[in-house]
């Protein structure tokens, strides 16, 4: 489904990643994790070319996103991606906010994209809010609606950005619930995060970065049980209490 | 292509006029600088009479400010020029003839400018940020310890390059006091010059008056740009 | 000294009308020409704004250019330049109609509208450079996430929200617009500013006159914060009150 291959990609001269090489199959979640500013949050932002690279090759469902003839637009179209501060569009409502790229991407009529908006906003519990203004929901409810919103597009495959790092500790569960639901009816997943519960729980396959780079990229169960860095058995030890 | 001749006609009339040109040019930095002083002198009185707790001094400083940001410049220096010299000439019991004008310019751009200072000193001392104030009386600092010792040093830094493309703003306008029927760098070039040898030669000096006002305003920005990075590191 | 604050209500020396009718015919001037500037200003410093965002190297560097023009200029000159050099720019039977077939006072009017205009259009894009700028990355990134072109992103996503965030800036570019309107004078607009001339030469009360025209900025400055306390107002977002 997606593949990186030998990903790298320099700020000026600091090389932020080096040489990333990994796959994501069809139904299968990921997590990556490390500590911050190991590249991780970059790392996903290039698998849907928000963050250009300099040197590899990124496919997405056979298509080369860094081939320039590629249509980049259509591609992400067709990737999830929700973000560490939501980034819903402040000046449309909830409702609104689900549609448009359902209209003006897809080609949807208004009636379609509602019935879609609203029963996405359904499973994810916020039915009564649709006509509300993002800023008059609580951080997990946006973070839930912003799942949503990608879900309209119907995705192949989904990012998270550290979706619950930017929310108030009571609010997360509600968020990882979305999230792991998602992961049961077999949507397939890349996610940053540093919840490690969320990857016991349902991760197939763990990454862990540091400095840019790819260290360990094995099961859930050998990264749990048994790391084979020393750099990821201190980031367990940290992590873990 | 006129144009071009007009501007290839600029050399050789600016070599030929340059005494005037540089009058032109002194009157026009004389103005800009005493408005400079006297607006942020001003000015900084005016930002502190609005931040006081002394209802009078805010009222007549919020009057002042709004009146002044209201009304046009240009406005202004009609006053200076039309009505208020006779008042001058009668208070100082000057004669007649005399030429109070570039006087009435200094006063009239300072008394102006100090409203747009005011409000930058201002902002710039609301910007600093409330905890600072906390700190200063948590070490036992008097209000105006911790305005000049605290404040007011945080609040320069982020003012100066305000300030400063002010000043260049103020260095463009003082180009209007052309109503005023004064010789700056504008009036020398299009009017004692362009207008009185009459032809092709006005359009040759308004070309001429635009590109040295560009090349001072713009390398003056670029000087005040690279000094903001300076702060800022 | 004595003045005759009633003057405005004395009738002119043509007859029918009172001074304060050409004291309104100027405001009339005035705010038609801010107006007709704002409007050129508004839509060529939304496009130059937008361009100064754009990854194309061309068109942000012209962008670039265009506003260091414009604003490294006093306005007077501006409006000499364009008062001298516009009409050699026209050709053919258009020149011949911009200098004899209209009123000097239609012509002049034109002529400060483009000057006026332009001077404000780089002002303008500066604002709307800025309020797009500081919308957080990820507002891009998330249009663009959800397959928007960036042409679309701009469109439904990033203007809508930028606008918003200027409109305090764009509020005080209106007042400057009405302000700056009056430099049009120069060039023998008989605007608010050229009524001055127009009604001493009839009274010889300059005080007096200086103080009408005064209090006619300062109605005409609040008219403007008040329609754009409004509009914010209006374009305000539920639970957004602080710069959102």
């Amino acid at each position: 489904m997606i593949s990186l291959e030998n990903v790298s990609k320099w700020y000026g001269k600091f090389q932020v990643l080096k040489n990333c090489t990994t796959k994501v199959g069809k139904g299968e979640v990921v997590v990556v994790c490390g500590p911050s500013g190991s590249g991780k949050s970059t790392l996903i932002k290039t698998v849907n070319g928000l963050e250009p690279i300099q040197k590899g090759k990124i496919i997405i469902d056979r298509t080369e996103i860094t081939n320039p003839s590629t249509n980049l637009a259509k591609l992400r179209s067709k990737v999830g991606m929700v973000f560490q501060h939501f980034e819903l569009f402040p000046h449309l409502t909830i409702l609104k906010n689900l549609t448009l790229a359902q209209v003006k991407v897809l080609g949807r009529s208004n009636e379609e994209a509602r019935e879609k908006a609203l029963s996405l906003l359904d499973r994810v519990g916020l039915l009564a809010h649709a006509d509300k203004y993002p800023a008059q929901l609580s951080g997990g409810q946006q973070q839930r609606v912003a799942i949503a919103r990608a879900l309209c597009m119907d995705p192949i495959v989904m990012l998270f950005d550290e979706p619950t790092s930017a929310l108030d500790p009571e609010m997360v569960n509600e968020v990882l619930d979305v999230m792991v639901e998602l992961a049961y009816e077999g949507m397939t997943m890349m996610v940053v995060t540093h919840e490690m519960g969320f990857a016991r729980k349902v991760a197939h396959r763990v990454i862990f970065m540091d400095a840019g780079e790819i260290i360990e990229d094995t099961s859930k169960e050998q990264f749990f049980t048994n790391p084979q860095s020393d750099r990821a058995k201190d980031f367990l030890a940290k992590i873990i209490h | 292509m006129q144009i071009l001749s007009w501007i290839a006609d600029i050399p050789s009339l600016v070599l030929n006029n340059y005494h005037l040109l540089l009058s032109g040019l002194w009157l026009t930095t004389k103005i800009t600088f005493t408005a400079v002083v006297f607006g942020i002198f001003w000015g900084t009185v005016l930002a502190l009479m609005r931040l006081s707790n002394n209802k009078i001094l805010n009222i007549f400083a919020k009057c002042y400010v709004n009146l002044f940001r209201s009304i046009p410049l240009l406005l202004v220096l009609l006053w200076f020029y039309l009505a208020l010299p006779q008042v001058i000439k009668h208070v100082f019991n000057l004669p007649p003839y005399a030429d109070v004008r570039v006087v009435s310019a200094m006063i009239a751009f300072a008394l102006f400018e100090a409203a747009y200072y005011s409000e930058i000193i201002r902002a710039g001392i609301n910007a600093v940020a409330k905890g600072q104030y906390h700190a200063a009386y948590a070490l036992g600092m008097t209000k105006s310890q911790a305005m000049h010792l605290i404040i007011l040093p945080q609040a320069f830094r982020s003012m100066v390059p305000l300030l400063l493309t002010q000043g260049i703003i103020l260095f463009q306008d003082t180009s209007l006091v052309y109503v005023m029927s004064l010789i700056d760098l504008f009036g020398a070039s299009v009017t004692q010059i362009g207008v009185v040898q009459g032809g092709t030669v006005k359009y040759s000096m308004i070309i001429f008056a635009a590109i040295s006002y560009f090349i001072i305003c713009y390398t003056a920005s670029r000087l005040v740009n690279y000094f903001k990075k300076g702060i800022n590191r | 000294m004595s003045f005759n604050w009633t003057l405005f209500f004395e009738s002119t020396p043509y007859g029918d009308e009172i001074y304060l009718n050409w004291l309104f015919d100027g405001i009339i001037i005035t705010v038609s020409l801010a107006v007709t500037a704002w409007i050129i200003a508004f839509l060529l410093g939304s496009i130059v704004g937008i361009c100064r965002t754009l990854e194309n190297k061309f068109l942000n560097g012209f962008a670039a250019g265009y506003i260091q023009l414009f604003r490294n200029i006093p306005l007077l000159v501006q409006m000499f330049l364009w008062y001298m050099l516009f009409p050699e720019i026209l050709s053919g039977s258009l020149k011949i109609w911009f200098i004899s077939g209209i009123s000097p006072n239609v012509s002049a009017f034109i002529t400060a509208a483009i000057a006026l205009g332009l001077f404000t259009s780089a002002r303008i894009a500066e604002q709307v450079r800025t309020g797009i700028q500081t919308l957080p990355i990820g507002q891009r990134y998330a249009a663009i996430a959800l397959g928007l072109t960036n042409r679309q992103a701009y469109m439904y996503v990033l203007l809508p929200n930028a606008y918003r965030r200027i409109i305090p800036p764009l509020t005080s570019e209106m007042t400057n617009i009405i302000k700056n309107s009056s430099v049009a004078s120069t060039i023998g607009l008989i605007d608010l500013i050229g009524q001055i001339d127009r009604i001493n030469d009839a009274t010889n009360s300059i005080v007096e006159i200086l103080c009408g025209v005064t209090i006619a900025f300062m109605l005409i400055n609040y008219a403007v914060l008040t329609i754009m306390r409004f509009v914010e107002k209006q374009t305000r977002l539920p639970n957004m009150n602080h710069g959102g």
